[in-house]
């Protein structure tokens, strides 16, 4: 696992890719820093960061589009599968590596608040729970973009799909603020969901029964709540929406100033979560 | 070192491995013969871990392929159909990459890797990018992946495939070198190759084992003994009465040797068991008719790989390959697929089937052309 992590890394800066990452990163930081903390005369570095959400739609992309997706086109995945050396270690060296490139710019971005010390007094402990919520945000994304990536042999498919996941995840609370709010809409819409759901189980595990008894469970829950207490669904939905956004959470690390444990730990799991969602993606192409 | 059994794969309904089941022992250079899309590649794909069997299990020395692979994929070197490559990387970064994935110490990647550089010849390109590097060369490289971490056995996928012939006599020679300290697995779809370099073959055709012998006992199990050839110097009329005499005798064809009188080739077809060879020397040497040659008409390597692999296609011509007779119709698919082996086979392999066998290629350039001046008419 530690070799083919270092074989990664070195790769991103064998190529343009790591270099670009790291620079666009960097000028993006410089414009908003200059802006709004020099200029401007805002001690808060973290609003700096608050713009800076949506850079990551062009760099994440960038950053993991070929990292699964080469291998396949290229067949240079046979080599790795005959090492010696497991799906879920060959997974993990490339997300960790892409987390290293990703984590250089955060590394020289740490320098900033101490520059705006020397101007005058700086919130340094809001300022770094930001970045570290700020990394969180890029930790989660780059597994997306992992996870697309392991989907496809094709480069530009991987990184037009990551590009279009990422900005679904941008736009998501303001698509929430546009659901209907009625109870009957939200049952409506989780029951799609379910479905989706149910699919999901059934194209991973191939057990019919166990999507259809998943979703079957779900669905009475579901239609128990909705005619027992209709009222709690109303809104339900986009309110779970609004919960999930991955952007939204950042402000509160941003806005609100606060070391968020629960995002903290929900950024986790979306990474832990697609992480794993490529080792299945991975490994099932073996048994196809 | 190697058991596999019973080794099925399935894709959807296409079932390409089907059943195989057979030993590797150490220290001989094993040859995977089979025509293309016979289920080579498939097949050492799954003993390498990049596949899943549908069915049966694999043991390498003494681990399951599935269930401990670190340690079965450990004693496996494998050089995939397309060498594995990362192009921006030098020959020399890559080996390393590969060592120190394959569990080599850190203090002795350096070693092992010139020492494969050196086994493989390609010392002198070890700084230049893999994607500078000619396909004779990149084999080479491929070939010295496969060689590091000293893997017991190492499986090359058609190494030969695409070289010029200059090349394919260097990897052969690397390959007959790498024999002496390794077991050797190696696929084909070259029958010379595979007699060049092997010292035990197994022949597959349509995913099932067809034979697995040494390639000597392959020809010898193969050889029509009811079938006997000799020359003759004797008016024709004589020949054929003294043929009619001896019993047993099914028919027999003549040939006048040309350039020379009353010289005949004559291949005799015999009863199965009976060996007339003898009495046949006798009865001519007392009629006072010299012979010339006499011996039983040994099929060629060619001729037995055909029969082997035509065999098996007539038998499961009925479980599988319901696409492929539609495929038939459309003429220029047959030339490629294996069921041009079997039009081959049943014309017994003279003039006219050979020629039926390539007619939809040329048919189909000649209509080309005739478009062609068609349009410059008009």
């Amino acid at each position: 696992m530690g070799a083919l992590y270092k074989k990664e890394f070195k790769a991103y800066f064998n190529s343009m890719i790591g270099w670009v990452v790291i620079a666009f990163l960097l000028f993006v930081a410089g414009i908003f820093v200059n802006a709004v903390n020099l200029n401007g005369k805002y001690p808060g570095f973290e609003v700096s960061l608050g713009s800076m959400g949506i850079v990551l739609m062009f760099v994440v992309p960038i950053l993991t589009m070929r990292s699964l997706a080469e291998e396949r086109a290229t067949k240079t995945d046979q080599l790795l599968f005959s090492l010696p050396m497991s799906v879920t270690q060959m997974v993990l060296a490339k997300y960790f590596a892409m987390l290293t490139v990703f984590a250089i710019p955060i590394g020289v971005m740490a320098l900033y608040p101490l520059f705006l010390l020397l101007y005058g007094s700086v919130n340094l402990i809001t300022a770094y729970s930001a970045l570290f919520g700020y990394f969180l945000l890029g930790a989660s994304l780059i597994a997306i973009g992992l996870f697309v990536s392991s989907l496809t042999e094709s480069i530009v498919i991987s990184a037009v799909v990551t590009f279009g996941a990422i900005l679904l995840c941008n736009l998501m609370s303001g698509l929430a603020n546009m659901v209907p709010r009625t109870s009957i809409a939200s049952f409506i819409a989780f029951t799609v969901v379910i479905f989706v759901i149910g699919y999901l189980i059934y194209s991973m595990t191939k057990n019919y029964w166990l999507a259809f008894f998943c979703g079957c469970v779900a669905e009475a829950v579901l239609l128990g709540i909705y005619i027992f207490n209709r009222s709690v669904l109303a809104g339900s939905f986009s309110n779970v929406m609004k919960w999930l956004s991955l952007f939204d959470r950042m402000n509160t690390f941003i806005y609100s100033r606060m070391f968020d444990i629960t995002s903290v730990i929900y950024y986790i799991s979306v990474a832990a979560l697609f992480v794993f969602f490529t080792t299945q993606s991975v490994d099932r192409r073996r048994w196809n | 070192m190697i058991q596999v059994r019973n080794l099925t794969k399935k894709y959807g309904q296409n079932t390409v491995v089907k059943g195989l089941t057979f030993t590797i022992e150490k220290g001989r250079i094993y040859g995977f013969l089979g025509p293309n899309g016979a289920g080579k590649t498939t097949t050492l794909n799954m003993l390498t871990g990049c596949l899943a069997p549908t069915e049966g299990e694999i043991i390498i020395n003494g681990h399951d392929i599935f269930e401990e692979p670190e340690e079965a994929k450990r004693a496996i070197g494998y050089l995939p159909e397309q060498p594995p490559l990362y192009l921006d990387m030098t020959p020399y970064e890559y080996l390393c990459f590969v060592a120190e994935a394959k569990g080599v110490e850190r203090g002795e990647i350096d070693d092992a890797v010139r020492k494969v550089m050196e086994e493989t010849h390609i010392i002198d390109m070890g700084g230049r990018l893999i994607r500078n590097l000619s396909k004779g060369y990149r084999q080479r490289v491929g070939i010295a992946q496969a060689m590091l971490g000293n893997p017991d056995l190492i499986i090359l996928d058609e190494p030969t495939v695409g070289l010029d012939p200059k090349q394919i006599i260097e990897i052969r020679d690397l390959i007959s070198k790498l024999g002496e300290n390794h077991t050797v697995l190696l696929s084909s779809h070259i029958l010379a190759e595979v007699s060049a370099i092997c010292d035990y073959v197994m022949i597959i055709s349509k995913g099932r084992l067809v034979a697995a012998d040494t390639l000597e006992n392959i020809r010898r199990s193969q050889v029509k003994e009811n079938s006997v050839s000799i020359t003759v110097r004797a008016p024709q009329a004589k020949v054929e009465e003294l043929l009619d005499k001896i019993d047993g005798i099914v028919k027999f064809d003549m040939t006048a040797v040309p350039g020379v009188d009353e010289v005949w080739d004559v291949v005799i077809d015999v009863d199965e068991g009976i060996d007339i060879r003898e009495r046949l020397f006798t009865e001519f040497a007392s009629a006072g008719l010299p012979l010339r040659k006499l011996s039983s008409a040994e099929p060629s390597l060619e001729e037995v790989f055909l029969k082997l692999t035509s065999e098996d296609e007539a038998a499961g011509e009925h479980e599988r390959d319901m696409a492929f007779e539609e495929d038939a119709d459309t003429e220029t698919d047959k030339t490629a697929e294996a069921p041009a082996y079997a039009n081959y086979e049943e014309e017994g392999g003279d003039e006219e089937g050979e020629d039926d066998y390539y007619v939809p290629m040329f048919s189909k350039t000649d209509s080309d052309e005739n478009d062609d001046e068609e349009g410059d008419d008009e």
